[in-house]
């Protein structure tokens, strides 16, 4: 006993003596010691796939000697025996700010403010403030005992340090908490390179959007490319340190699954591997997010519970937030069950192993959760030495009483780098089974340490011996008594057995044997019962639960129909679906399709296509004014209900516009109301590219006081039209000349650079892509036509267009058409003169008109607002309704299959209860390329499910404990052309 | 009919960029064959209805002689002017201009501020409202916790004197909630949290009526003009509306007001109300609903909970009215009473919503709201069905038997530009 409280001593004073800096002149004498340590009898996970028991495990300095059961221990050894203890790898933290400077705060958004335009860092960075390639951890690093010492205590021996700030993060470091001085505490200075979608501590105003983000992105990558050609007499850290990072591993933080899909399409244009560190919200779309193929980061991120004990309360919960609470624990069962690889990270450093087992508990194996924080990790990190035991390895590992991932597991001693931390102390008598020896009689007993408190009983289940134990240091008394006898022992422990004081009586003894018999060192799966897993919705909306029906072909029968062709509107007519489109329209059609839908005093129209819409959207405008090269696209949100309840009003397509911040705005993306489909999948195959232009008020910033951004005045925005074209066709001639050159010259001459929002604008002059420009006012409306007219092309569509009916003429020449509100006004004074008219004047004069809803709630009701042109301009109910079928067909290029009923074309076709233009019709059947995706006949039965299912987890987050939130109204986000949140409406800044 | 237009081009000519003039003097008719709808649920086909100095004198089924100057509504409909309540029509003119908007004066405790004394009669709004059939409107204040003082207008006069149906009719209170949506900038998210100034903004309302109330006792009479304006609410002379869409703030607020003696309590509110329907019908108070072409309140709500809302409180027993949010499409009223047709409720008793049951709440049915003998010939004539945009074309309207003009500067644009391309 003495022997080896001398033994801890020495070694504690060892384990706290600091390291030398072998540069550093020493200030006395120097004090080196390489002892070597053996560990035996511990229960061992040398790696996910290797439990040893009542194992070895030597180690000298920084390395692992060797591990097994029967390692010889060389005589000068110190050796420790953990008897009933486990060891296990240390683990990796995959994301962390440990020793680095904070980042700045975010400056909070002002949407009249100033505008920052340009980059706020001086030096020769990139001119994107958020582009902060070249940051590097290791030269920001210091060492910081609090959060090193606080890691520890979790388990953590080797850190991962990245700046989160900015969308180009530049590097982290690898660092070992082995509380050294910072220049021994780098395990590798150049470990990854980071990015994210977030602009963190940017103050410069683009990008302010999620697809703004990742068109710098793109063009940044884009210009290190062009800038690795070195050919350029223009210097760039950050474009040079994107090139000299190039072959590092690639980090990309996400803060949503719709993100985590993005960052994966847009690296894999550039021949780039990530790994994504998620949000931990992978559960939402698990399909999605294993077919991106890549390693995740995961968070153990929970949504706390919220408190809906009261009804009132509970009212205003939804039911995916609800969901949300009750499915981010399966998370990383989700994502195990799916063979995706993960590693874990804490969401909150305090309740971490708390976290980790409640991941356990919900199904997550230990095996994996032990791999998902070492040998995950390291190999993620391409680092051999980590994350496993095995000789050779660097001695980072965690002695634990009891499994780490149970709840009575505890974590005694974190040794980071071969140097020990003691974060408890290990029990002084380990659980398990123990002999009793006596001098007269041998006794089986089994002990129970739980915390401190010991219990025995005897091994055998018959045995009515009672036994008594108390510990006071390291005296120990044992009381034994059955039916025959009372016993008292005094004694003392030593290393995991008691015995008798030397020379006093009588002589006993109390060893341990074994491990008690318990689960097998097999992975304990969840007990959890798998009937308590959730189901997750697709798309994750209460809307979700009801898959929708496959079929395609039915007929339906003895229905009025809208043909929106020559045919006019027929009645007592049958039309018949086969695989998604029309096939047949007629009389009394007989044919093989299972499902006929009786059309009887129904009308069946064309589905109806929104021209103007910003549904679906994770964000809506950028900023700058020159906007061309972001993309919608990168936007969407396929989860989003505003889907569905656009289907409930008989909408089946619509083109998703970039907002009006901007006189070129962004690509706008053209979707099929597709309900539970991708967002790559809600695209619209083949569909010719459009992009949003704007003008007047909005591109002025009229409502901001203070605004610089140029322009200011409506000169000022032809200007920008007339600039953009004129560089475009001077980047086309740069490019042209370039690619005329012969092989030779070309190795000679630098490649001009690609320019993404060049190529857009080029594309529209080259009539590559067309434009759908918000516009209000005759002069404006004119002037981009006459710009236009001197760059050889034509403005697609004019939206808004409220003054349209004042140039009407002037449209119909230039060959442009129309998409307004039916009776919108007075909002600002640029619709002043807006007039319900407009619709019916400019289709009298020949332009190209629809009706658009720029509103998710009013697209609901388009049929309504196309009726209205027949009371103010009396237009006749056909041509009304093509004002929101055939007509933004038209506008958009889609008119060959869609926007009428005609053999050939998509079954996006609706089912009206009543005549489409009068406002008692509502739609009953909505379908897509022939599937049903909404039915009114069902909604009785499709919203008590819902309330079935949002009973069922108030009645879950009323039985469970633990702090909650105070429950309230979620705000829903709700987009319009100058949306840049999306709450505008709540915060007194609309339209 | 065409002899009319004809007459209007010609003045519109002249009068373009004005509103329409006033009309001042009565006119006089007899209209018969009409299918008029009362406003109070019910409606007579082939009807006969007389205005004589600006009152109806007649409604029904008579055996008269025509007379040469009466005229046949064969095929067509009359129904009351529809009423726009808790609207800021007259006080904001251009929502972006903040030259042109008077309804939201600083301060959070306004109850003295009057908005009759700031409705333009000279507003480029009221043209479009009229020629969709809505003759009378609330104007009232907006924001802050208390307001400040609504009025009742007709929609065509020379000045807010003439406009003036019923001044300071009601002082319109905003309850505040106990959490409140802050904008996040961190996460770009709207993020719900405790109203911190809740119990603070409860006080200040709660002193308000607490202390006028009080004041009553005393002999002399108050000097203090907040104090004063809200005096005539304990004897029901002036109404209070309390404006929330939160549950909690609703049974919070009409209890309150029903506990310090408010006789005359109005809520305005839309789908917050919904779980507390019981509740406001126990408690007798009528309600105005805000807004129902509006989207559903949570994403798993029903895709129709906007437009069902006044359905379920009508079906409940509660005394409705429908109001419609904002300026820039409140001329759309009577489609959003089609909405509620279109959901389930009979086309009469919507009709109600926004023209008797509109009356009895603002406290106008004396004289307007439905179509009865001795009632103000406050009404129009359309060619179909009023609340569906199929058949509402309103050919004729009067306020108060005064047969106003519907051409305004829109349709004088429309004529113009009509002419300028030769459409006919």
């Amino acid at each position: 006993m003495k022997f080896i409280t001398l033994i801890l001593c020495v070694y504690m004073h060892f384990g706290a003596l600091a390291a030398q800096s072998p540069t550093s002149l020493i200030n006395g004498t120097k004090d080196e010691r390489h002892a070597l340590y053996a560990l035996i009898n511990a229960r061992i996970f040398v790696d996910k796939d290797t439990i040893l028991d009542e194992a070895s495990l030597l180690i000298q300095d920084n390395e692992i000697i060797s591990v097994g059961h029967d390692i010889s221990i060389p005589a000068h050894a110190i050796v420790r025996n953990l008897q009933g203890a486990s060891i296990y790898p240390g683990f990796i933290l995959m994301d962390s700010d440990y020793g680095l400077t904070k980042p700045d705060k975010k400056t909070p958004f002002s949407f009249f403010g100033k505008e920052i335009m340009d980059s706020t860092i001086e030096g020769v960075v990139n001119t994107n403030e958020a582009i902060k390639a070249s940051y590097h951890a290791v030269e920001d690093f210091h060492h910081d005992a609090k959060t090193a010492k606080s890691l520890r205590s979790n388990g953590f021996s080797t850190v991962l340090s990245s700046k989160h700030d900015g969308i180009m993060r530049g590097t982290s470091a690898l660092i070992s908490l082995n509380d050294e001085i910072a220049q021994l505490s780098v395990v590798n200075s150049l470990q990854a390179f980071h990015m994210s979608f977030d602009k963190g501590s940017s103050k410069q105003l683009y990008p302010i959007s999620l697809m703004g983000s990742s068109a710098l992105l793109r063009q940044t990558w884009l210009d290190a490319i062009w800038y690795g050609d070195g050919k350029s007499d223009f210097t760039d850290l950050d474009l040079k340190a994107i090139n000299e990072t190039d072959d590092l591993l690639q980090i990309f933080e996400v803060s949503n699954w719709q993100q985590a899909l993005l960052a994966k399409k847009i690296v894999k244009e550039f021949d780039k591997n990530i790994v994504i560190k998620t949000s931990g919200d992978s559960y939402k779309h698990i399909a999605e997010i294993k077919r991106l193929d890549s390693s995740l980061i995961v968070p153990l991120s929970f949504p706390k519970a919220l408190n809906v004990s009261d009804e009132l309360d509970a009212w205003n919960v939804s039911y995916e937030k609800m969901l949300e609470w009750k499915a981010a624990p399966y998370n990383l069962y989700f994502l195990n069950k799916h063979g995706i690889e993960f590693a874990i990270i804490p969401d909150k450093q305090k309740s971490f192993l708390k976290d980790l087992r409640k991941a356990i508990k919900k199904g997550l194996p230990t095996s994996a959760a032990l791999a998902a924080l070492t040998s995950t990790p390291a190999r993620i990190l391409n680092n051999s030495k980590l994350g496993h035991l095995n000789s050779g390895a660097s001695a980072n590992f965690i002695i634990t009483n009891g499994d780490i991932f149970s709840k009575d597991g505890m974590i005694a001693e974190n040794w980071v780098a071969g140097k020990r931390f003691v974060i408890n102390e290990l029990p002084q008598l380990a659980s398990g089974y123990y002999q009793l020896i006596l001098p007269d009689k041998t006794r089986q007993i089994e002990l129970k340490n739980t915390a401190g408190k010991i219990k025995l009983k005897g091994k055998d289940k018959e045995s009515k011996t009672k036994y008594k134990v108390k510990l006071n240091s390291e005296f120990v008394t044992v009381e034994v008594k059955d039916k025959d006898e009372s016993i008292k022992l005094l004694g003392l422990i030593d290393n995991n057995s008691i015995h008798n004081i030397a020379g006093q009586h009588p002589e006993w003894k109390m060893a341990r044997v074994s491990d008690s018999k318990k689960e097998t060192i097999k992975d304990k799966l969840a007990k959890e019962d798998k009937s308590q897993v959730p189901l997750i919705p697709n798309p994750f909306s209460a809307y979700g639960i009801q898959q929708p029906s496959k079929a395609e072909s039915f007929l339906i029968s003895n229905t009025t129909v809208w043909t929106n062709e020559d045919e006019g509107i027929l009645t007592g007519t049958d039309v018949l679906v086969k695989n998604g489109k029309i096939v047949k329209i007629g009389k009394n059609i007989t044919s093989k399709v299972e499902n006929t839908i009786d059309g009887t005093d129904m009308h069946l129209t064309a589905g109806i296509i929104d021209e103007h819409s910003h549904i679906a959207l994770l964000s809506v405008n950028d900023i700058a004014v020159n906007s061309s090269m972001v993309r919608m696209e990168d936007a969407l949100d396929s989860d989003s209900v505003n889907i569905y309840r656009n289907l409930a009003g008989g909408v089946t397509a619509a083109q998703l516009l970039h907002g009006s911040a901007n006189p070129l705005g962004g690509q706008s993306a053209l979707i099929k109301m597709r309900w539970g489909a991708t967002s790559d999948e809600l695209l619209i195959e083949n569909s010719d590219p459009f992009i949003k232009f704007a003008l007047g008020e909005n591109v002025k910033r009229s409502r901001s006081q203070q605004s610089i951004r140029y322009p200011l005045t409506r000169m000022g925005v032809e200007q920008v039209y007339r600039d953009a074209f004129t560089n475009a066709l001077s980047y086309e001639k740069e490019w042209n000349d370039y690619n005329n050159l012969s092989k030779r010259a070309k190795k000679k001459t630098s490649a001009p650079r690609r320019d993404l929002m060049l190529d857009a604008t080029l594309q529209i002059i080259n009539k590559e892509r067309f434009v759908s420009c918000h516009s209000y006012v005759q002069s404006e409306i004119n002037m981009l036509m006459k710009v236009a007219d001197d760059f050889n092309f034509s403005i697609n569509t004019f939206t808004h267009i409220l003054e349209g009916y004042k140039v009407a003429d002037k449209m119909l020449e230039h060959g442009a058409g129309a998409s307004t509100f039916a009776d919108w006004w007075t909002y600002k004074w640029e619709v002043n003169y807006a007039i319900p008219y407009n619709a019916s004047i400019m289709t009298n004069v020949g332009v190209t008109t629809a009706i658009n809803s720029d509103s998710a709630e009013m697209s609901r009701r388009l049929n309504q607002e196309a009726a209205k042109s027949m009371k103010y301009g009396n237009l006749t109910e056909e041509q009304a309704l093509k004002l929101v079928t055939l007509n933004p067909a038209k506008l958009l290029h889609l008119d060959d299959r869609m926007g009428s009923i005609k053999v050939g074309k998509d079954a996006d076709i609706v089912l009206w209860s009543n005549n489409p233009l009068s406002i008692y019709a509502k739609a009953t059947k909505t379908f897509v390329d022939g599937k049903l995706l909404y039915d009114r006949d069902r909604q009785v039965e499709i919203e008590n499910q819902i309330a079935e299912a949002r009973n069922e987890l108030i009645k879950a987050l009323n039985q469970s404990d633990g702090p909650k939130m105070p429950a309230s109204m979620e705000p829903s986000k709700q987009m319009h052309c100058d949306s840049l949140t999306g709450y505008e409406y709540l915060l007194g800044e609309v339209k | 009919m065409k002899y009319l237009i004809m007459i209007l081009t010609l003045i519109s000519t002249i009068s373009i960029a004005l509103s329409p003039q006033p009309i001042t003097e009565m006119t006089d008719a007899v209209y018969h064959n009409a299918t008029v709808h009362i406003g109070n649920g019910k409606v007579m086909e082939g009807a006969t209805l007389v205005i004589e100095k600006g009152r109806i004198s007649r409604i029904g089924y008579y055996k008269m002689s025509w007379q040469k100057s009466d005229i046949d509504l064969k095929g067509k409909h009359i129904y009351p002017g529809f009423i726009l309540p808790v609207t800021n029509i007259g006080l904001n003119e251009i929502g972006a201009v903040k030259a042109t908007i008077d309804d939201n004066e600083v301060g959070q405790m306004n109850p003295n501020v009057r908005a009759i004394v700031a409705y333009n009669t000279d507003s480029e709004l009221p043209p479009t409202l009229k020629y969709n059939g809505v003759l009378l409107a609330q104007t009232t204040p907006q924001g802050g916790l208390v307001s400040g003082l609504s009025s009742i207008v007709q929609l065509d006069a020379w000045n807010w004197q003439d406009a003036a149906v019923v001044t300071d009719d009601a002082v319109h209170v905003n309850w505040p909630s106990i959490m409140q949506a802050k904008f996040d900038f961190a996460t770009f998210t709207m993020k719900t949290e405790k109203n911190k100034k809740y119990s603070q903004q409860l006080n200040q309302i709660k002193s308000l009526f607490d202390d006028a109330k009080m004041s009553l006792q005393k002999s002399s009479n108050p000097m203090n003009l907040k104090l004063g304006a809200v005096i005539p609410v304990f004897s029901g002379q002036r109404k209070v509306y309390i404006h929330t869409d939160d549950a909690k703030a609703i049974i919070a607020s009409i209890n309150y007001f029903q506990e310090v003696g408010v006789k005359n309590i109005v809520l305005v509110t839309a789908q917050g109300s919904e779980p507390v329907i019981g509740f406001i019908k126990q408690s007798g108070v009528a309600v105005i609903v805000s807004s129902t072409h509006d989207l559903p309140q949570r994403s798993d709500s029903s895709v129709d909970s906007g437009y069902t809302m006044a359905n379920k409180l009508h079906n409940a027993g509660v005394l409705v009215a429908l109001a419609y949010p904002g300026i820039m499409s409140s001329r759309n009223l009577a489609f959003t009473a089609g909405t509620l047709v279109s959901y389930g409720m009979e086309k009469e008793q919507a009709l109600q919503l926004i023209t008797g049951n509109t009356a009895k709440i603002l406290g106008i049915d004396k004289d307007y709201g439905t179509l009865e003998a001795g009632k103000s010939a406050t009404l129009i004539i359309t060619d179909g069905d009023a609340l569906d945009m199929r058949g509402n074309k309103v050919l004729e309207a009067y306020i108060d038997g005064r047969k106003i003009n519907l051409q305004g500067r829109q349709q004088e644009l429309n004529q113009r530009y009509l002419q300028k391309y030769g459409i006919k």
